[in-house]
């Protein structure tokens, strides 16, 4: 039980340091034109980088590798949802599309059974 | 930019309304996590503590499978440490947004900060402006959501077979292509978009599997940054 109380603290403190350092070191300054140019390619850089291993690889046994195929279903939902996305604007909207796009790429074969016992 | 009269309850509740992606995302990837910590031999307390104190999902679903495998403390630490360096980027991106709030808003702030939270508020704040309730209301959300799906989880042992078949396992991506979407609208962060892609892949794919986000992101802001500026468009913070 010490051992655990002593993983959180070190975790949370190696955490939090990242997290609170930049924010409150650089708030307080004028920052110029060049740092803040810097800082405006940050977000669509460090969100591209999250999201495009979600969509793109697959991982077996801890080995990553491209994955490009009709089985992956985050890749197939990613296009609907971005092009959902990109002509309504909508943020729900966006995540609701994403989310069912999966579902029912997931669902797809319970769902054609079913609409075929109900339409034959 | 009001400091003092933004932090009402209306706002806070407003923030609840946009943290719910967030919430749907968190509730089952905590969940998961806190099935993964009970099965590598934490007390389902200690699966909470650490949802809340640590509250970062991809370390701790790395420290949960470290422990399992019988690492000492200070690997998980360490590894925790390098996979969290990111938040640097993050942190420093939002400065000049909170330049008014006082020290201690911004410290409490910046424990909630995660790379959801990061986005979700970002985008509020370059379109809307800051506003303190708002912004704390998604924050005590979303990281209430984190605790409590690690709590659920520790306390039952499956069941998330049935989140992934309603797509909720697709909240966090789709938020994020919700977050980058805007992005492309202007070149320059098309560019940084496609290029922080790019490498992030080529990193992994070579093995730096701790570091790419940090280090796809540094390159790619950093060519960006050198894309022409338009000086008769005033775009700077479009």
């Amino acid at each position: 039980m010490r051992e655990y109380a002593l993983l959180i603290a070190g975790m949370a403190a190696v955490t939090y340091m990242p997290r609170m350092a930049p924010l409150m070191l650089l708030a307080s300054r004028d920052l110029n034109a060049h740092v803040l140019r810097w800082l405006e390619m940050i977000p669509p850089a460090v969100l591209a980088a999250l999201l495009a291993p979600e969509l793109l690889l697959s991982s077996t046994n801890g080995e990553k590798t491209l994955f490009f195929s009709q089985d992956n279903v985050f890749l197939l939902a990613a296009l609907p949802t971005f092009i959902a996305g990109w002509i309504s604007r909508s943020f729900f909207g966006t995540v609701v599309i994403g989310m069912g796009t999966v579902a029912l790429l997931r669902n797809w074969h319970t769902i054609k059974n079913s609409l075929a016992a109900v339409l034959f | 930019m009001s400091t003092e009269k933004d932090f009402t309850l209306k706002n806070f509740l407003r923030g609840a309304r946009l943290s719910l992606p967030i919430l749907l995302g968190y509730l089952p990837v905590g969940f998961a996590f806190g099935v993964l910590a009970v099965q590598a031999g934490m007390e389902p307390l200690t699966a909470g503590l650490m949802c809340y104190f640590v509250y970062a999902g991809s370390a701790q679903l790395i420290a949960a499978g470290l422990l399992a495998n019988g690492a000492s403390v200070a690997t998980v630490v360490i590894t925790t440490f390098i996979v969290n360096l990111r938040h640097l980027l993050m942190s420093a991106a939002l400065a000049p947004y909170l330049k008014h709030w006082s020290k201690t808003r911004q410290a409490w702030f910046c424990f909630e900060m995660t790379d959801e939270t990061f986005a979700a508020n970002l985008s509020r704040f370059s379109s809307c402006g800051v506003n303190a309730g708002e912004a704390f209301g998604l924050n005590f959300f979303s990281h209430g959501a984190w605790t409590a799906g690690g709590i659920l989880g520790a306390f039952s042992d499956s069941a998330i077979g049935y989140m992934t078949y309603a797509g909720l396992d697709f909240a966090l991506p789709g938020m994020f292509i919700a977050l980058l979407l805007p992005h492309f609208r202007l070149p320059r962060r098309l560019f940084a978009a496609g290029l922080g892609a790019a490498l992030s892949l080529l990193f992994i794919t070579m093995g730096i599997d701790q570091w790419n986000i940090l280090a796809a992101t540094v390159c790619s802001a950093t060519l960006a940054a050198f894309w022409p500026v338009n000086k008769r468009r005033n775009d700077v913070r479009a």
